[in-house]
Order: structure tokens, then sequence, then C-alpha cells
């Protein structure tokens, strides 16, 4: 039992990270990003190309969450800037296209990604500090520094910020490199379990969804809560009711929590 | 003048839609049955393969299938046709594989459909297959349900995962009779055939299931599942998932130290993209099962010697030591052996003869092992042998 929701931990830990991804999309430029986990998951592709080219883990993690926050500001330039109504629509046809380019450059070949952690429930830990390190730095972010203000003033009103000289695309562009940056360690974390290939995020997206549903899109605590909640349910529905219950555990989680929304989470706003 | 160049037209696409080619010589009893594609010294063929998608690793059965027509065209032919072999792309999607198949059958012609690629496909693909009466031989899944004899225009080729399943089961009662068995299964029909056939297989003897956990192919990972199995303690695991699931639980069971079962692999895992992902350390030990020639275990075996060069000629971007390639050469040959023993050069001939196959002999399937038919048992191949993976390769047990 404990051993089995240190497992729910360690799964919600990944799905942790890629909600708040979702979160800081949603809440800074108004879009669920659909293809948030495709961008993770070739920021997991950089890394292991930086780890294959000789370069230790610790120096390729860090690049590769530059190079994310480069390519999510980038997208944000180039293609979502220009999407107006059609976001939503669009984060779906950046999905398509990410995996497809994916599959074409690497193929689908089964990939190793060197594991940083030790096995068995103490490798655990490893991927839930990372998550709160990555919440923590972005709480740092958010609440302390000029660029978190500016943020902040385009989420709560747009039309305001621009009045005020903001220039909003700029901050919508770091908010997506923020989110891009965050979902590349979700993409890294998860690799070296489940194999680097084009669909490793596929199911993840599916339970980060939910898990941003948990924060109603615009908590991050309640995103990371939401993950680790679903992680362990998860697990603990597979193991111990009815195996086929485990795939609808981050459905009925994104049914049963609007309806409940717990209003701790909606007090603490980081 | 450009009016009667259109009317010409018209006539000619009129004709090539209606009319079937039709056998009218010689022998008698072949008189009326249909021949589209096939001529006597030219026979057009069609696959649908997952050539992108998440299934792409099983494009390199095409591979096999075109380097061995490409070899055959430059000795001959087969049965004296030269073969002009159509590869399609269905991504792995059943709706894809049926708009492909009308695409071949309609607008290409082909005489048959050689070879569609997994379960889903294939059975999307059987019906269309059955309305139309086009031979759909040899595809390339080991479900049990190509056997059904009220679709007679589709047959299987390799083992079904059933067969497979009862290899294991009479491993086990040979090596260990009292083995106990925790089972990680993909929750489709693939594994719950395999599964439900090696507990048939064991059912009343000393071997017994003590742990089954299963996945969905949306699951991220298993390993919350592996740790569940682990906890059993079973002597034996049987692992029945896909490449990338199975890869996982190779690599989680290699990982825990506490528990170290005798590990069967399932055949359809074993590709080289999870040996080279798993690497050799986690595979010491672990058991399969095969029909065909690995030709990295084969190097100095005339057939897979042809094989390894007829590949480096005519597909030289194939991997030659890939079991895949080796699985789809081996099936070409198996309907090229079918086409020569084709008694009318007809469709209906083709399945007749895939369906009256008596022990025919394939260089590269392993010693022991032929193609056998019977219009009550259409099961091409039905054996299979057990291998061990040494230091750097499987070696027969």
């Amino acid at each position: 039992m404990i051993g089995q929701v240190f497992h729910g931990f360690g799964t919600g830990a990944v799905y942790a990270a890629l909600a708040l991804a979702l979160v800081l999309v949603h809440r800074f430029t108004g879009v669920v990003n659909f293809a948030q986990g495709e961008l993770a998951m070739v920021s997991a592709y950089v890394a292991w190309q930086l780890v294959d080219a000789g370069l230790s883990y610790w120096v390729a993690l860090p690049l590769t969450v530059a190079v994310a926050f480069g390519a999510g500001a980038l997208a944000q330039r180039l293609v979502m800037r220009h999407a107006g109504d059609a976001a939503l629509i669009m984060t779906i046809g950046l999905y398509v296209f990410v995996h497809a380019l994916a599959a074409q450059i690497w193929s689908s070949a089964l990939r190793t990604f060197p594991n940083p952690f030790p096995g068995g429930p103490l490798g655990i830990v490893g991927p839930l500090g990372v998550v709160a390190a990555v919440l923590a730095l972005l709480y740092l972010v958010i609440r302390h520094s000029g660029a978190g203000l500016t943020l902040r003033a385009v989420a709560a009103d747009p039309r305001a910020a621009r009045l005020s000289g903001i220039r909003v695309g700029r901050v919508h562009a770091l908010g997506w490199g923020l989110a891009a940056a965050t979902g590349a360690v979700s993409g890294v974390l998860i690799a070296p379990v489940v194999f680097l290939e084009p669909g490793m995020m596929g199911g993840v997206l599916v339970s980060a969804l939910a898990a941003a549903a948990v924060g109603g899109f615009v908590n991050p605590v309640g995103a990371v809560a939401g993950g680790l909640l679903i992680g362990v349910a998860e697990t603990l529905a597979g193991t111990y009711l009815w195996a086929d219950l485990r795939v609808v555990v981050p459905l009925a989680i994104m049914l049963v929590v609007p309806a409940v929304r717990l209003s701790a989470f909606s007090r603490v706003r980081a | 003048m450009r009016r009667l160049a259109l009317v010409a037209l018209l006539l000619v696409s009129a004709c090539r839609l209606t009319s079937a080619d039709v056998v009218l010589s010689s022998p008698a009893e072949c008189a009326g049955q249909r021949a589209d594609g096939l001529s006597p010294d030219r026979v057009v063929v069609g696959g649908i393969y997952p050539l992108s998608g998440p299934a792409s690793a099983y494009a390199a059965v095409a591979q096999g299938v075109s380097a061995y027509f490409a070899w055959a065209n430059a000795r001959g032919g087969v049965a004296g046709r030269q073969v002009e072999f159509l590869v399609r792309d269905d991504g792995y999607q059943p709706a894809r594989a049926v708009e492909e198949a009308r695409r071949l059958v309609d607008s290409d012609r082909v005489f048959a459909l050689f070879q569609t690629l997994g379960t889903p496909s294939t059975a999307a693909v059987r019906g269309y297959a059955d309305r139309r009466g086009v031979p759909q031989l040899f595809v390339a899944s080991g479900a049990s349900d190509w056997g059904d004899a009220s679709y007679p225009w589709t047959i299987g080729f390799q083992p079904t995962y059933a067969a497979e399943a009862r290899v294991y089961a009479e491993h086990l009662l040979r090596t260990r009779p009292h083995a106990t068995v925790a089972v990680l299964y993909q929750n489709d029909d693939f594994g719950h055939e395999l599964l439900t056939a090696f507990e048939e297989a064991v059912a009343g003897t000393g071997v017994e299931v003590v742990a089954r956990r299963s996945y969905e192919v949306m699951d991220a990972d298993v390993q919350a599942q592996m740790a569940d199995l682990a906890g059993s303690g079973a002597g034996v695991f049987l692992n029945v998932g896909t490449p990338k699931f199975a890869a996982q639980a190779l690599a989680a069971d290699a990982a825990m130290t506490g528990w170290n079962p005798l590990h069967l692999l399932n055949g359809v895992a074993n590709t080289p993209s999870l040996i080279a992902a798993v690497g050799p350390a986690a595979l010491r030990g672990v058991l399969t099962t095969n029909f065909y020639k690995d030709p990295a275990a084969w190097p100095d075996d005339p057939a897979v010697r042809t094989y390894l060069g007829a590949v480096g000629k005519y597909v030289p971007e194939a991997d030659p030591s890939s079991s895949q390639v080796m699985f789809g050469w081996t099936s070409a040959a198996a309907f090229a052996a079918t086409m020569e023993r084709m008694e009318c050069p007809s469709r209906e001939g083709l399945m007749a003869a895939a369906r009256h196959l008596r022990g025919v002999e394939l260089g590269t399937l392993l010693p022991g092992i032929t193609l056998s038919t019977s219009p009550d048992d259409p099961y091409p191949v039905e054996e299979l042998r057990v291998f061990r993976f040494a230091d750097s390769r499987w070696e027969a047990v």
C-alpha cells in the first residue's frame, strides 16, 4: 500500500509539472495549450541529444530548460500571436505538427534516457523535489520580479496593461516561455521511466489537464496538488479497485472538481 | 478532334471500370474465376503498413517484403511473373487502411492484398476484402481471428498469440512444473488472448498464475503494476506488452533487486528497438519465442546469407539485422511459395493454394518449422521455438 502511494506520487509529480505549465499559459494568455505535452516531449529529446553528445545530466538539464523557454516564446511569437480567436484550435494544430516533426527527426524507435535518481521508493523524492523547486522558482519570479509584475498586470487586465505602456505581446511570449520551460522539466522527469518516443506524453497530457482543472486552470498550487492527487488516485484505483478504472480517474476528477472546487485552493494564489 | 479524344477517353475509362479480368483459357474448372492484376508475366500486389505514426517501427516489415520481391524479380520473378509490389501507409489507423485497400483494389487493380499489418487495420480491411472477393493474404498479426471461416478471403501467417501462450506453458511445465507466475498484460484483445490461452494451458497443473495486472495503451508507465506484481514474489514473470510497455517492464524488473523471476517476453515485444533501448544487461536470461531465423544468430546460414545480400543490394536503407525485416522477407517467401502452388491463375486459385500448403519449407524458417494449412486448419505457421537471451543475442534453448 505504502509502495503504491509512493509510485503514485512519482507519477503525480510529472503530472503536476505539466499541469503547472498548462496553468501558466492559460493564466497569462487565456488559452489551454494542448501542445504543451508535445513541447515537453521535444524538450526531452533535446536533453537526450545533449546527454548523448557527452554532456553531464546536470549541465544538459538547465540547457534544455533554456532551449525550451526560447522555443515556447518563439512558438507564441510566430504562431500563436496571429491565431486570434482560433488560438485553442491552433494549439491542437501545433500538437499534430510538433508530434509529426519529432517522429520525422528522431523516428519512433524507443530510446533510453538517463535517470539521475535512484530506483525504489527513495527515487520518488527526486522528482518531487524538482517539482517543488520549480514551483518555488515560479513563485519568486511571478511575485517578486519586475517581469512577474508585468505578467500579473497582463493577466489581470490586458487592455489596461497595454494602455499603461506594457508590451502585451512580449509578456505573452514570456508566459509561453515559462510554461515551456516548466513542461520541459516534466518531460525530462518521465523520460527515464517511459523511454523516449514521440507518443510518450499522450497519456500524461490527459492527467495533466485534469490536474490543471483542479486549480481551475489559474491556480498553480491547485494544479500541483491536483497532479499529485491524480497520480495517487490512479495508482490506487488500478491496484485495489479494478484495473480498467485507472483510465477513468483523471476524467472523473475533471468532472467532479469544478463542482466542488476546494475554496482553499482559490485563496492561495501564487 | 478534342471531342473525339474525350469520347475515346470516356470509353476507355468505362471499360476499366466495368471489365474484370476473367480466366478464359484452360484448365476448364478455372473458367470464370477472377484474375485482375494477374497476367502470365506480371502480378500486382499491394501491402498496407504503418509507415508513419505510433507503430512506424513496423515499416521495416515492408522493407523485407520489398527486398524479397526485388530479389525474386531479378531471378525471373515469382512463378514466372514479375511482382509489382505497391506499399501504402495507413499510419496504423484502421479507417485509413480501408481507404488504402480500396485504392489498391479499385484504382491500382491489384491481384491481391499481400499483408496488412496489425490487428486493428487487418480487421478493418477484412470486411472489404470479403465483399470484393480480394485475397488478403498472410496478414501480419497474431490474432486467432484470421482463421474465421466466414471470411474466406483472409488468412493469417504467424503463430497465433494463443499458440505462443501454449509454448510458454509447455516450457514451464517441462522445466518448472510448480512455478508461480505473475502476468503483466495489455488490456485489449492481444493481451486477453495470450493470457487466457496461457491460463487454459496451465489449468489443472502445478503451474499457477498468482498475480495478474493490466495496463492501458494510454497509460504513461507500468511502474505501479510492476511494484504490485513484485509483491506476489512469483518465480516467473510473463510480459505480455507491446514494445514500449514491455521495455518499461523489463527495465523495472532489472531495477528491482529483491525480485528476480524468470522473465518471459512475448514475441510481439521482441523488436530491435526494444533490445537497443533496454540493453543486454536487462535482457540476460530472458526467454522468448520465434519461428524464423534471427539474422544476428544465423549469419552463416545459406538462406540468411542470401537474405543479407539481397537486403543490402535492393533496400540498402533497411537494417538487415532487424528481425522485422526478416519477418517481411519470410512472409514474402511464403507468398511466392503459394503463387507457385496456384492451380488456377486466379484470386480463387490463390486462396485455394493458401489453404492447401502441405509442409512447405522456407529457408528462413527455423529448422523443422513448415507452412501447413488445410481447409480446416487455416493457420500457416503453428510452431515456435524457445530462445534465451545470452550475452548479446538470442540463443536456442
